[in-house]
């Protein structure tokens, strides 16, 4: 078993800021405040660069000239991509591919 | 429940109707968070954590990216970074919360519960005011929120479970996240105005890999993101972002 105080300090600070951004806006302009223009629209276009960003983290640790030069990953990615365009099916490509990505390693590269 | 309020149609009232009604609204919802559920509590499970670690982030986080990031942070990921991350992922919900404000507000302490446990679907679900014919309002949108919320939590629990009960050859089931992640990027893609967002994010985040290693990035990432946000914000905006 890893740090369990670790972990759980963890949970605690991003459930916190998690929680923030739920329930300080309802504190802060529950009344009718006018909300600064500059923070709606952070608030329409940092989602958009989060799936970005969090795409390439969970890529962050692929090696293109090294090991299965990425071909799994781009494989599988490939996969989820064609299928979510086609199906629009959140569950089915996520399945699709998470079992094509583990047949892959696990099996063929 | 009071008495008194039962019988008022703006009350709080849940009977069979409403248990029947959010439950149809909810279905599509709870089988995509059962089984992306599934697959966090499985992962966590294989990071070590079995499935009370999944019962308990989801109850203290409840967002199912922030929880699936947070795996991979959980041993040894910096403090800071996990606020940031975390900031960065759930910054939308400020905006799912404002909207809701005029709805929410005569629920009284319930309220509470409705802010907190917020989410895309279950916003998606509430935030248009078309609720079933002869349902109590107060009733239906707390059981939508509660059945979304459950079946995310009993999903993840089921996974961590599963996962201990179960031994098989788990290498690989971490790419549950990043398909689950490029069908969001997708998504977000077909519907928004202008691209400079999205491919920002992703050339950003690149270059700060390439340039700082694959411990480090993510803080500069985000401060070039927001950079680059700021700086290009007419540019952006005259693309015409048709999100709300």
């Amino acid at each position: 078993m890893p740090d369990i105080r670790h972990a759980i300090i963890i949970i605690a600070v991003m459930g916190a800021v998690t929680l923030a951004t739920r329930i300080l806006p309802v504190l802060i302009f529950g009344r009718g405040e006018k909300i600064p223009d500059f923070i709606l629209y952070l608030g329409r276009v940092i989602p958009y660069t989060a799936m970005g960003l969090l795409l390439v983290y969970c890529l962050r640790n692929v090696s293109v000239t090294g090991g299965s030069h990425g071909l799994p990953e781009l494989i599988a990615l490939l996969a989820v991509a064609l299928s979510y365009i086609f199906r629009r099916n959140t569950v089915l490509s996520v399945i699709i591919g998470t079992v094509l990505y583990m047949f892959l390693v696990q099996k063929v590269f | 429940m009071a008495k008194d309020q039962s019988n008022q149609k703006s009350g709080f009232c849940i009977t069979g109707k409403e248990v029947f009604e959010a439950f149809k609204t909810s279905i599509p919802i709870m089988v995509t968070f059962i089984v992306l559920g599934t697959g966090y509590g499985l992962l966590l499970e294989k990071h070590g954590y079995g499935p009370v670690w999944a019962l308990v982030s989801g109850l203290v986080i409840f967002s199912g990216t922030v929880q699936y990031v947070s795996v991979g942070l959980l041993s040894a990921g910096s403090f800071v970074m996990a606020a940031v991350t975390a900031l960065m992922i759930s910054v939308r919900y400020i905006f799912l919360s404002i909207s809701m404000i005029g709805r929410y507000k005569d629920e009284g302490k319930r309220k509470w519960y409705l802010f907190y446990a917020l989410c895309d679907e279950t916003y998606a679900m509430l935030s248009h005011d078309e609720v079933p014919e002869g349902v109590n309002v107060s009733g239906y949108r707390f059981l939508v929120t509660l059945f979304d919320q459950s079946s995310w939590v009993l999903g993840s629990f089921l996974g961590g479970w599963i996962g201990t009960l179960i031994r098989f050859d788990s290498t690989g089931i971490d790419f549950a996240m990043t398909a689950l992640f490029l069908t969001v990027f997708i998504e977000q893609w077909m519907r928004s105005g202008s691209h400079i967002p999205a491919i920002t994010g992703v050339l950003a985040t690149l270059a700060c890999r390439l340039l700082f290693g694959p411990d480090l990035f993510l803080i500069p990432s985000i401060v070039i993101i927001l950079i680059v946000m700021t700086v290009m914000r007419k540019k952006i905006e005259s693309g015409g972002e048709s999100d709300a």
